[in-house]
C-alpha cells in the first residue's frame, strides 16, 4: 500500500483523504501551515521563490519525515514558475534524503492521458474504472460540499450577532462532513450543516460591505497563507466572494469555463489579451465582474515575487480608475505579523464606508 | 468645558492632544516611545493632566497607531481607529479641500488620496524603512549632526550629489562613497533628502495622482530639506501644519468627539491611568497549529487587554 500525501488547501485535503483511501492508499495528511512549516519551507526554498512553494515544501518536510512514498499535487500551464514546481520540490526532498516520487495532475483537458496513467498508479486495488469515477465523484461532492459551507460562513459572519459565532458552526459542520462517507451522508451533513449556519443569530439590518478577493490560487485558497483575510475581513462588517474555489478552478480546467454572463477571459480582454500563466489574468477579468455586479471594492491577494500577479497589479489601477471601484493589493510572503494588514484593512473597509455614504447622500439632499 | 482627548501611540513618538469642542488644541504633546509605550502613555497623560486649565472635562477619549489597542484598553477608549483614517480626517479639518496627504513616521510613511473630502486611495511603505524618519536619523547619528539641523543644513547645499535611496544599507555605503570623494556635508545631507523622496514616490507613490492642495505630516515634516525636495520633485507647494508632528492624535480627538456625540457618553477612565501599575505578559497558545502569540496586558492584577490570536479564543 503506498504511503501518500498533499498540500495543504483549507479543508479540501478531508475529501482527498476519503479518496485516496478508497483507492487503496495510505494517507499521511498534512498538518495546517504554521511557522514551523513556513521556518523549514524558507530554509530549504530558493530565496526568490513563491510563497507557495515554501509552504508547500514545508508541508512535505512535516511529513515526509513520517513515511511518505509518494506526494499527490497539481501542475500548471502556462508562462507561471508553479508548473516547474513539484519537479523542484522532488529535487530538494530528494537532495535531504527523502526518497519520494511526485505525481502531478496536470489540467486534464489538455493532458488526458497523464490522467489515466496517474490515476493507474494511485490506484493499488486496481479497481474498475467504472468504481474509480464513482469514488472522484463522491470525493468531488464532499468538495463542493465544503466549498458551499464556506461561501455560505462569508454571507453569514458579516451579520451575526455575538463574534466568533460563525466560525465556531461553521468548523462544527466541516468536521460533520469529513465524517460523512456515502453520497448520502455526504449530502445529509451538508443540508444540516448550511442549515446550523443559517441559524447563527444575525443582524439582517446592518449595512455589510461587498468585496471581491482576486488573486493567485494558493494564498487564496489556504487562509493560513493570508492571516485568515476573510475572516478578519467578515468580523469587519464586510461580505466577502472569493473569485476561486477549488470546485470552481478545477471545474474551468476541466470541463468548461465558468459563465458570469461573459467568462473572465472576455472580461480582461481590453487590458489583457495575453495568457500570463498562473492566474493574472483572472486578476484583471475577475476584478471587472466584481465592478460589473456592483461590488464596493475589491482586494487582490498575490504571492511575493508572483510575476503574473505583479502584471495584474500594474493593470489594476486603470481597472479601478476606469470602474471607479477602489482596489487594494496584498503581496503576501512569510512575514506573519498581522498588524499591518490590519491596519490596511480597517483603512480599506473606512474608505469603502466613506464612499457609500457620499454616494447615498446627494439623493437624499434631493428628498430632503 | 467639554474637550477630547486623542492618543496617537506609534512605533517613535507617542502624542496626546487635547481638541475642545470647537476644535482648537489645548495641549499637545510629542514624546518618545522609546520602545515602552506604557509608560510613554502614562508619562503622557501626567503632563497632559498638569497642562490643563481648570474646568475642563474629558468628554471622550480616541487612539490610533501602531499602539493603538494597548493605549485603547488603558485609558478606555471611545474610540479604536487606524492610524490612516485619523491622518486624513485631521488633515481635511485643516484643509478641507485636501486632496494628497504624506505622512512620513518613524518606521512608515504613508500617502492618502482624498477626493471632494473623502479617501479614495492610501498606500503604506510595505517592505523597507528607507524611505521613513528611522532612516534619516540613523544618518544623522552617523554623520554626527542633530536631527533637527539636518534640514536647514541641505538649504545650504550648493550643487547636488546623487545617493541611491534604494536601501538604507546601500544608501548608507553610497554617502560613505561620496564623503570619501570630498562632497561637502550640506550636498550629501541635501542628496539624502532627494533620496528619502524619491524613494517614498516611487515605493509609496507608485504612480498615485497627486493633486494640490498637498499637505505633508508626520515627524519628518520639521525637516526644511524633505519638504523643499518635495517641492522640487513635484513642482507643487507643500503645506506642513503647524501641528505636523501630533495629526494623528488630533485626528483620534476629533473622532472621539464624533463617537462620544453618538454614545452620549464617554468611557474614558480618568487621568487615574498615569497612576495605576501596568503589566503585560505573552505566551504561545496551543489550541491549534497556528500557535499564536498572545499578548496579555494587566491593570493592577486585573486583565484588561489581549490580543494576538487569529481567532477569539483569548479576547477579553
Amino acid at each position: 500500500m503506498p504511503v501518500i500525501t498533499f498540500p495543504h488547501v483549507a479543508e479540501a485535503q478531508r475529501a482527498l483523504k476519503m479518496l485516496m483511501n478508497d483507492l487503496g492508499n495510505e494517507v499521511i495528511m498534512p498538518p495546517r501551515p504554521s511557522k514551523r512549516t513556513l521556518d523549514l519551507g524558507v530554509k530549504y526554498a530558493p530565496e526568490f521563490a513563491c510563497f507557495p512553494v515554501k509552504i508547500l515544501l514545508g508541508t512535505y518536510l512535516e511529513t515526509c519525515p513520517q513515511g511518505v512514498e509518494l506526494i499527490v499535487t497539481s501542475g500548471g500551464v502556462g508562462p507561471c514558475r508553479a508548473g516547474h514546481y513539484a519537479q523542484l520540490h522532488k529535487k530538494i526532498l530528494r537532495s535531504l534524503g527523502y526518497s519520494v516520487d511526485i505525481i502531478v495532475f496536470e489540467p486534464p483537458r489538455l493532458y488526458p492521458l497523464d490522467l489515466l496513467l496517474n490515476v493507474k498508479k494511485l490506484n493499488p486495488r486496481r479497481l474498475s474504472y467504472r468504481s474509480v469515477y464513482e469514488c472522484v465523484r463522491r470525493a468531488w461532492r464532499k468538495i463542493q460540499a465544503l466549498d458551499n459551507l464556506e461561501k455560505l460562513s462569508h454571507r453569514v459572519r458579516p451579520r451575526e450577532l455575538s463574534r466568533g459565532a460563525t466560525t465556531r458552526v461553521y468548523r462544527q459542520g466541516v468536521e460533520w462532513v469529513d465524517h460523512a462517507y456515502s453520497l448520502k451522508e455526504i449530502l445529509e451533513a451538508e443540508a444540516a450543516a448550511l442549515e446550523a449556519l443559517q441559524k447563527v443569530p444575525q443582524d439582517p439590518e446592518r449595512e455589510v460591505l461587498r468585496v471581491g478577493i482576486v488573486g493567485e490560487i494558493y494564498v487564496l485558497l489556504e487562509p493560513a497563507s493570508n492571516l485568515e483575510m476573510e475572516e478578519t475581513l467578515g468580523n469587519l462588517g464586510v461580505e466577502v466572494e472569493r473569485s476561486m474555489f477549488l470546485t470552481g478552478w478545477t471545474r474551468d480546467n476541466t470541463w468548461a469555463e465558468t459563465v458570469e454572463n461573459i467568462t473572465v477571459r472576455e472580461a480582461a480582454l481590453p487590458y489583457l489579451p495575453e495568457l500570463l500563466g498562473g492566474h493574472g489574468r483572472e486578476s484583471v477579468g475577475n476584478t471587472i465582474i466584481y465592478a460589473k455586479r456592483g461590488f464596493d471594492g475589491v482586494i487582490q491577494l498575490a504571492p511575493f515575487t508572483c510575476i503574473p500577479e505583479i502584471v495584474a497589479r500594474t493593470i489594476l489601477p486603470r481597472v479601478a480608475k476606469d470602474y471607479d471601484l477602489p482596489v487594494l493589493t496584498f503581496f503576501l510572503d512569510e512575514q506573519t505579523g498581522k498588524a499591518g494588514m490590519t491596519t490596511r484593512l480597517e483603512a480599506f473597509v473606512d474608505l469603502l464606508r466613506y464612499r457609500k455614504k457620499q454616494a447615498k447622500s446627494p439623493k437624499m439632499a434631493v428628498n430632503i | 468645558m467639554k474637550a477630547y482627548l486623542g492618543i496617537d501611540v506609534g512605533s517613535v513618538s507617542t502624542n496626546l492632544v487635547i481638541l475642545t469642542e470647537a476644535g482648537e488644541i489645548l495641549s499637545g504633546l510629542y514624546l518618545r516611545t522609546a520602545g515602552r509605550p506604557i509608560e510613554a502613555i502614562q508619562t503622557g497623560l501626567r503632563q497632559v493632566r498638569e497642562s490643563l486649565p481648570a474646568g475642563i472635562e474629558i468628554a471622550g477619549a480616541g487612539t490610533t497607531g501602531s499602539g493603538r489597542f494597548l493605549a485603547g484598553v488603558m485609558v478606555g477608549a471611545d474610540v479604536i481607529k487606524n492610524e490612516i483614517t485619523a491622518h486624513a480626517l485631521a488633515a481635511s479639518l485643516l484643509i478641507p479641500d485636501v486632496q494628497t496627504v504624506f505622512e512620513i513616521g518613524g518606521q512608515d510613511s504613508k500617502m492618502i488620496i482624498l477626493r471632494r473630502g473623502v479617501v479614495v486611495d492610501f498606500a503604506m511603505n510595505t517592505v523597507c524603512a528607507a524611505g521613513t524618519g528611522s532612516f534619516l536619523d540613523q544618518q544623522a547619528a552617523r554623520l554626527n549632526i542633530p536631527i533637527d539641523q539636518f534640514g536647514s543644513l541641505a538649504l545650504q547645499s550648493q550643487k547636488p550629489v546623487r545617493i541611491a535611496g534604494r536601501c538604507t544599507v546601500f544608501a548608507e555605503s553610497d554617502m560613505i562613497h561620496k564623503q570619501q570623494m570630498g562632497h561637502s556635508l550640506p550636498d550629501i545631507i541635501n542628496g539624502l533628502c532627494e533620496a528619502l523622496v524619491r524613494n517614498y514616490l516611487n515605493n509609496v507613490g507608485k504612480g498615485k495622482e497627486i493633486l494640490p492642495p498637498v499637505v505633508f505630516q508626520g515627524g519628518v515634516a520639521a525637516n526644511v530639506g524633505i519638504k523643499a525636495a518635495f517641492e522640487r520633485a513635484l513642482k507643487l507647494e507643500i503645506y506642513v501644519p503647524e501641528h505636523h508632528k501630533i495629526m494623528g492624535a488630533i485626528g483620534a480627538a476629533y473622532l472621539a468627539k464624533e463617537e462620544a456625540g453618538k454614545k452620549g457618553s464617554t468611557s474614558f477612565k480618568g487621568f487615574g491611568a498615569a497612576q495605576v501599575r501596568y503589566r503585560t505578559s505573552s505566551f504561545e497558545c496551543d489550541g491549534c497549529p497556528n500557535t499564536c502569540e498572545i499578548v496579555e496586558i494587566y491593570e493592577a492584577d486585573r486583565i484588561i487587554g489581549r490580543w494576538g490570536g487569529r481567532c477569539p479564543r483569548w479576547d477579553v
